[in-house]
């Protein structure tokens, strides 16, 4: 091909040259270009090669429907592959590199597989490659791996920023065409919020492409005036380089809007992209349509294309897209090609399907001195990097034309993808030989090229009646429509799919799929279009088939003798074209990638030195080193032997809290607990156990009764929010005339435990007179509500998950920070020492407290030595379900502790119980290790499992087996509380 | 999709967790437990299902089409019996 | 024609005119001793072996729609049987050994390439957990390998390790897992099948099951009664329809679930990872594209689409495990219904009509199951015995408490 910029004519600013480089030579072009028509202006015609069978392949369409002209844009990590260079806004500095080729795109090495192309049919690797059956994944699958691909991702940390944003409108134009910027006009002008989104960087649609007229001037003007009236009006909202990609639920769209032009490096702090939520109340697809291929020998070589995009280049980039244009059409538009072409000085012969045509066509033709012949069709071409010369062939004659370029036409077919969406499939319209959309997501309406009537004058009434409907729905005024003369664009015109010739005609050229690929798939049985498509990977291309499908299912409706209508069509999915991952997850990468929860004691934590732990959302503290600690374990070590001699703090924030109110409180926690909580008298705590209502344990907690209507009860960090949910569901379902409130206060209240045998003078210290902690006064489980301070309500529950004299402090978390410190002060003298979730843990062991590892959703309270909490006297949830035989059954495992027989010897979490003297075998497990620690006060490793008859046999040995750390160490079962079994230690 | 909240309007569905078929009635009988947990109809089409508006923290019965996920009436499940 | 070496060259110089169609388009006949309802991987699967393996007579597969239209062709290919539960990691390992001699079985290349499956782990307790598992695994024979965070970063060096919210840890790593070209499964087993003699008919919907005195006798359907000895249901989402045909309900919702795949490029990953701190996995295809998915959208649905936060919920774990995706871009994405179970296992058992048998609730897993799904619910059909390694897959086990709940959710379909 020999493209090359026209002295005059487009819509480029040719005062503003840009310079840009492909395959590192230095090109120059204009703003208002694309990367494909700057490409085309420096003569460039070999940009890419085919996935298959490497041939060489240059610009095909001027749009998203590009199948070819996949370029890589920048270099490092901001190396983008796969991008449609039609599509590519030109920049200065714009790097952009063929990709699919070695070792240059002129001579790529693999384009021997086009001598190959009789073994590499459709599928010919399904019926291959087996043999030997070792050598799959050894040879030939690394070979086709490294064959296969597009493009080449950096797999770097992409360095860019994206954003996400809502926006909600009375009506969402789709496509700023003639048709939808006439609805947005009317809509806009009656006081509906619009918002027009444009996919490419300029608005106007085939405006920009034409040569129309609209009312008495070009259409330029009529555009230039309707964008400006539509940016002056508030409630207009105009979106170029915003793709909408998808239709979801309930009239929400996912649009994707590129805020610099691709390859351009934003400035600092600013996004690259943003992904808009769009709501609309209706929308108005105007995508317009996309023309269609004809199927010919040699159709896939450089300097072939779309007509449409031969005028494109020509009237809205001013670039020609040859020096010898031929036009092969079944369809008037063609010859508006050719009138464009000549008019801009170059030679174009028309070769015309159709045996007659109007006879205007014929004498405008003479009027341009276009050379015409009817009834031809082309059966070959030349050129080994781009075209040389077409072969044609009529009825009486074959003659060879030299051209350097091919513009085809074959009719259009309507941009109906966001259509199929919610599934509707599209239907074939015989007249118009399109498919067109037929049921439509709720609140969709369509208008212009889209409904299958591709003339301007319909562009412009659909539109505005279609805008002035929706304006009228939402309850505006829309003004009626007034006619506007505009250009009448030809109509006519016949379907041709597939022309017969020698050689290779292509109809998906971005996958290589041949006419003679779709016979196969024929002649094997994969006739219905899913089995076609997924075959001969017909449209799995970037370009999703935008120019092939239609083709491929006609040449298969050709072969199977039927009609189009009767083989169907597959149906789009989104997006419409392919969206960066990085947009559509916006914020949410790296350290942000979800929110971190912090206590309101946290800073204070930091500057102890604390190493923290993801809790889920939360952030806790794990251990605190002091200087000279060189292992985790000698930290954790040193608290919880602190906490067992002294005093220590432990921020329990983290735990769920919910207020529980009402005169039906009592009776609603008796229902949610499988324990009885309305005898609990007011100033008491009571640990408590809460099933699903399958029977299995869903949490654990405390439940505090602070008034005879007034209930705080506690859930682990991890089911909080299930927990809450399960409570207002049991209430607002099962019970709703209950007279019961609650409300999670998790964040409300900075809680934490101090414990150890100097809790109560350290705390009494602190506390002053505030709060008696005598054992007479706050006993083991009283729960209290006292000032603090003047202002600064607190509460103070004798509760120890350590196993020592223990209290949890909370205050009102706007406190925590100073009730912290002020508890810190104090502690100096005690040696308080900050413990974090591991010393936490190890006390809860040697306690034998369950916790989340035994808490997995498997576990019965029977199975955790829970049993006698569920009550018999009421109904709980979960109650009848746990009686199930499977549930009672004797051989579940069930919790004991455990230590090695070798106080030296590992032992792991995670780790099956088998028996001694038998095979490691599915059949000999016993059960399985839920948690280890190492047990200062025990001196070596303790663990709890849950072990088949497991209290019956306390004093036996087994194996816990890890394979998988090879491990196979002997342990003895032991009573699961390792510390003071009497519990005496609570009362201090 | 769009779910709207007697009390709040019409929210998108992030504001809400779905919990499942709101047909079944939490049995007296014991006999009737087993199925109520675990058996459901699971219609083609439109469906009665329980959603939690995190925001407001309401249990809605919605009436939603499995096939075309739209939306119908939609009652706070406190009021589901009074309303059918 | 059998394809081997032989017959590819023969075609290469015949211009690929020798072939014939994969499989027959046959008319119902009026009778089959056994017909099996659902022409996706698990129907066919099923034909192929009671075909090969039991003599039962005539067999017909009846599909609604084409031959491998529902979720055998809009999976993420993942196959692996590093489960825990008894119940379930012996039966899915029968499926991995299933796999491993498929193409030699079905003479169909399925690109069954064991590029190993890696679940990272971001916490102690998710750690202890796979630790559990992993040695479940072994104890079944199965294998796996733990990781530390070390060799983690080793196998996969650019995921996010240094500036994560939830770092790794370790990872769980069963070698033999991988993928499979999901649409040839369908293909290559309706292949196997029809050459055996099982009758594949495409377009022809089940309408109602015809029962007489508790004993079924065949199916109506679009294309005319077809008289059966034994229906196999085989439905995935379809099945609680089914089971309303024959009067039941099923411990079964029906839900949605998205796939992604991205634009081809060339190789970035070699191997199957799933994130442990959100719903993420991903593997690359040999075509190029990165295939990957997420969460069930989490309410009842027979729509084969999802919706926009599920997406967003997807990549946003894509982007913080593996940086490098933020200029990948999404080419396409879909929606299967899957027939998710009530603990999350499936169910291969007779029904209470006699002679009518259910294989259902495979959840987001079936794709893997493909190969012994079919194994073990045809020796249930030849036998009416379950096959050992699915001996626990039973309808029953929801009224007696023996689940094989592997999440440990109970019985909420969308937390499985």
């Amino acid at each position: 091909m020999s493209g090359f910029r026209l002295a005059q004519g487009g819509i480029v600013e040719r005062s503003t040259v840009l310079g840009f480089s492909f395959d590192g030579q230095k090109l120059q072009g204009f703003k208002g270009d694309s990367l494909a028509s700057a490409l085309l202006a420096n003569g460039v015609g070999l940009v890419g090669r085919s996935f298959k069978y490497h041939r060489p392949r240059g610009l095909f369409g001027a749009g998203a429907e590009e199948p070819n002209a996949l370029v890589t844009l920048g270099s490092g990590d901001r190396t983008e592959p796969n991008i449609r260079a039609t599509t590519v806004e030109l920049s200065a500095q714009l790097q952009a590199t063929s990709q699919n080729r070695w070792p240059s795109l002129a001579f790529d090495v693999m384009g021997i597989n086009n001598l190959l192309s009789g073994v590499l049919a459709a599928g010919f690797y399904y019926k291959t490659f087996m043999w030997p059956a070792a050598l799959w994944e050894k040879l030939y699958e690394p070979l086709i791996r490294r064959a296969a691909g597009l493009g080449k991702a950096a797999n770097l940390p992409d360095p860019d920023r994206y954003e996400q944003g809502n926006l909600f409108c009375d009506l969402l134009v789709i496509g700023s065409g003639p048709a939808g910027l006439n609805a947005a006009l009317v809509a806009g002008r009656a006081g509906a919020r619009v918002i027009v989104c444009e996919d490419d960087f300029a608005f106007g649609g085939r405006l920009l492409s034409e040569q129309y007229e609209i009312g008495k001037a070009g259409a330029g003007q009529w555009l230039a005036a309707c964008l400006a009236e539509l940016e002056s009006l508030p409630n207009v909202r105009l979106m170029a380089r915003a793709t909408v990609f998808g239709v979801y639920d309930g009239g929400s769209y996912g649009v994707v809007q590129r805020l610099v032009p691709e390859g351009v490096v934003p400035e600092a702090f600013h996004a690259r992209q943003c992904l808009w939520r769009i709501v609309a109340r209706q929308s108005l697809l105007a995508s317009g349509a996309i023309e269609r291929p004809m199927v010919f020998a040699g159709n896939d070589r450089p300097g072939i294309m779309l007509g449409s995009a031969v005028r494109t280049y020509l009237n809205r980039y001013g670039v020609a897209a040859g020096k010898r244009l031929v036009v092969h059409t079944s369809h008037d538009e063609g010859w508006t090609t050719a009138f464009d072409a000549q008019a801009a000085g170059i030679e174009t012969c028309v070769v015309e399907t159709r045996d007659t045509v109007h006879a205007d066509l014929i004498a405008k033709a003479h009027r341009f001195a276009v050379r015409v012949v009817l009834g031809g069709r082309i059966i070959d071409t030349r050129g080994a990097q781009g075209l040389t010369r077409v072969t044609i062939a009529t009825d009486r004659y074959q003659e060879h034309i030299d051209c350097d370029g091919l513009a085809v036409s074959n009719g259009w077919n309507p941009t109906l993808h966001l259509t199929c969406h919610h599934n509707n499939k599209p239907v074939w319209d015989g007249p118009r030989a399109c498919f067109v959309p037929q049921h439509l997501p709720q609140g969709m309406r369509l208008a212009g090229a889209v409904t299958g009537d591709f003339s301007l004058k319909d562009a412009l009434s659909q539109g505005w009646q279609q805008g002035a409907a929706v304006a009228e729905d939402c309850g505006f005024k829309p003004a009626a429509f007034e006619a506007l003369s505009c250009s009448d664009d030809p109509q006519e015109g016949v379907s041709v799919w597939s022309v017969a010739g020698k050689g290779k005609a292509f109809i998906d050229l971005q996958h290589d799929v041949t006419s003679d690929d779709i016979v196969l798939a024929h002649r094997e049985g994969y006739r219905s279009v899913e089995h076609l498509k997924r075959y001969t990977t017909l449209g799995m291309g970037t370009d999703q088939g935008k120019t092939s499908n239609v083709t491929g299912l006609a040449v298969m409706a050709g072969l199977c003798g039927t009609g189009i209508a009767e083989v169907g069509t597959t149906v789009f999915r989104p997006p419409y074209t392919p969206v960066a991952i990085g947009a559509l997850a916006g914020a949410h990468r790296d350290r942000h990638f979800r929110p971190t929860r912090l206590s309101a004691a946290h800073q204070w934590a930091v500057e102890q030195g604390a190493v923290f732990v993801e809790t889920g959302l939360w952030l806790r503290t794990q251990y605190v080193p002091k200087s000279g600690e060189t292992h985790w374990r000698e930290t954790v070590d040193r608290e919880v032997l602190a906490v067992r001699a002294g005093v220590g703090l432990c921020d329990v924030s983290t735990l769920g809290k919910i207020e529980v109110q009402g005169r039906d409180a009592a009776a609603f926690l008796d229902f949610v607990y499988c324990n009885l909580i309305s005898t609990l008298p007011v100033g008491r705590t009571r640990y408590g156990l809460m099933l699903r209502e399958d029977g299995f344990v869903m949490d654990d907690g405390t439940v505090a009764r602070l008034g005879e209507q007034h209930f705080l009860i506690s859930t682990t960090t991890a089911q909080a929010v299930a927990v809450m949910n399960h409570l207002d569901f049991c209430h607002q379902v099962h019970h709703p005339a209950w007279d019961v409130r609650m409300v999670s206060v998790t964040e409300r209240w900075t809680q934490l435990a101090i414990a150890g045998p100097q809790s109560r003078a350290l705390l009494q210290r602190a506390l002053g007179q505030t709060i008696d902690l005598s054992d007479g006064a706050t006993p083991y489980l009283a729960c209290r509500n006292f000032m603090l301070a003047e202002g600064v309500p607190a509460r103070l529950f004798r509760v120890s998950f350590s196993g020592e004299l223990a209290y949890e402090l909370a205050v009102p978390a706007d406190y925590g920070d100073a009730v912290v410190r002020h508890l810190a002060q104090p502690g100096r003298e005690f040696g308080l020492t900050l413990y974090g979730t591991e010393a936490m843990g190890v006390m809860r062991i040697e306690k034998g407290h369950v916790a989340g590892n035994e808490l997995n959703g498997t576990t019965t309270a029977r199975d955790l030595g829970l049993e006698k909490m569920m009550s018999r006297k009421k109904d709980f949830i979960g109650r009848v379900m746990a009686q199930r035989p499977a549930l009672q059954a004797d051989d579940r495992p069930q919790l004991v502790g455990f230590k090695p027989v070798d106080p030296a010897a590992r032992m792991t979490a995670g780790a099956h119980f088998l028996p001694i003297g038998h095979p490691a075998t599915i059949g000999h497990d016993q059960g399985y290790m839920t948690s280890v620690a190492y047990s200062p006060h025990c001196g070596c490793l303790i663990g709890l499992g849950l072990l088949q008859h497991g209290p019956q046999r306390i004093g036996e040995r087994v194996r816990a087996y890890d394979a998988l750390r090879g491990l196979d160490t002997l342990v003895e079962i032991v009573s699961p509380v390792f510390v003071d079994p009497k519990g005496e230690r609570l009362h201090g | 999709m769009r779910l709207p909240c007697p009390y709040c309007g019409e929210r998108d569905s992030r504001e809400f967790t779905y919990r499942g078929d709101a047909g079944p009635t939490r049995p007296e009988a014991d006999e009737a437990m087993a199925d109520y947990v675990y058996l459901r109809d699971n219609p083609l089409g439109w469906h009665k299902e329980y959603w939690l508006h995190t925001v407001c923290r309401t249990w809605l019965v919605v009436e939603r089409n499995t096939v075309t996920h739209a939306v119908g009436t939609v009652v706070p499940a406190r009021n589901q019996r009074a309303a059918s | 024609m059998r394809y081997s070496l032989a017959s590819l060259l023969l075609n290469a110089v015949s211009g690929q005119s020798r072939w014939s169609p994969a499989w027959r388009s046959p008319e119902p006949a009026g009778h089959y001793d056994v017909v099996i309802v659902g022409g996706g991987g698990h129907g066919l699967a099923t034909a192929h072996y009671l075909a090969k393996h039991h003599n039962v007579g005539r067999i017909a597969v009846i599909e609604k729609g084409y031959v491998g239209s529902g979720n055998v062709g809009r999976n993420t290919t993942i196959i692996r049987s590093n489960y825990l539960l008894p119940g379930n990691t012996a039966f899915y390992e029968l499926s991995l050994k299933l796999w491993e001699g498929l193409e030699q079985d079905i003479n169909f290349n399925a690109m069954v390439s064991q590029r190993g499956v890696l679940n990272l782990c971001h916490t102690d307790a998710q750690r202890d957990a796979y630790v559990r598992r992993g040695n479940a695994m072994r104890l079944n024979g199965v294998d796996a390998e733990l990781l530390d965070a070390d060799q983690v970063r080793a196998f996969v060096p650019f995921f996010n390790f240094d500036n994560a919210r939830f770092p790794v840890k370790g990872g769980l790593l069963q070698k033999r897992g991988g993928t499979v070209r999901h649409d040839a499964v369908a293909w290559g087993y309706a292949r196997a099948a029809d050459r055996r003699g099982v009758d594949i008919i495409q377009h022809c919907e089940v309408t109602g099951l015809r029962i007489d005195k508790g004993v079924v006798t065949g199916v109506e359907t679009t294309k005319g009664f077809i008289g059966a000895g034994k229906v196999a249901l085989a439905g995935a989402g379809h099945s609680s329809r089914l089971a309303a045909m024959a009067g039941m309900r099923l411990p079964i919702e029906s839900h949605v679930l998205q796939a992604f795949v991205s634009e081809a490029l060339k190789p970035m990953i070699d191997t199957v990872v799933t994130f442990g701190a959100g719903h993420f996995y991903v593997s690359q295809s040999d075509k190029g594209g990165l295939v990957f998915g997420g969460d069930i959208d989490g309410y009842n649905s027979y729509a084969q689409r999802g919706n926009l936060p599920v997406v967003e919920d997807v990549m946003e774990s894509a982007m913080a495990l593996w940086p490098a995706l933020g200029r990948v871009r999404l080419l396409r994405s879909w929606g299967g219904v899957m027939d998710m179970s009530m603990d999350g296992s499936p169910i291969i058992d007779k029904m209470p009509v006699e002679n009518l048998y259910l294989n259902a609730g495979w959840c987001y897993g079936g794709f893997k199951a493909t190969p012994g799904s079919g194994f073990c619910f045809a020796h249930l059909i030849a036998n009416d015995q379950p096959h050992p390694v699915a001996d626990r897959l039973l309808l029953d086990r929801f009224t007696r408490g023996a689940l094989i709940d592997e999440k440990g959710v109970g019985a909420q379909p969308n937390l499985h």
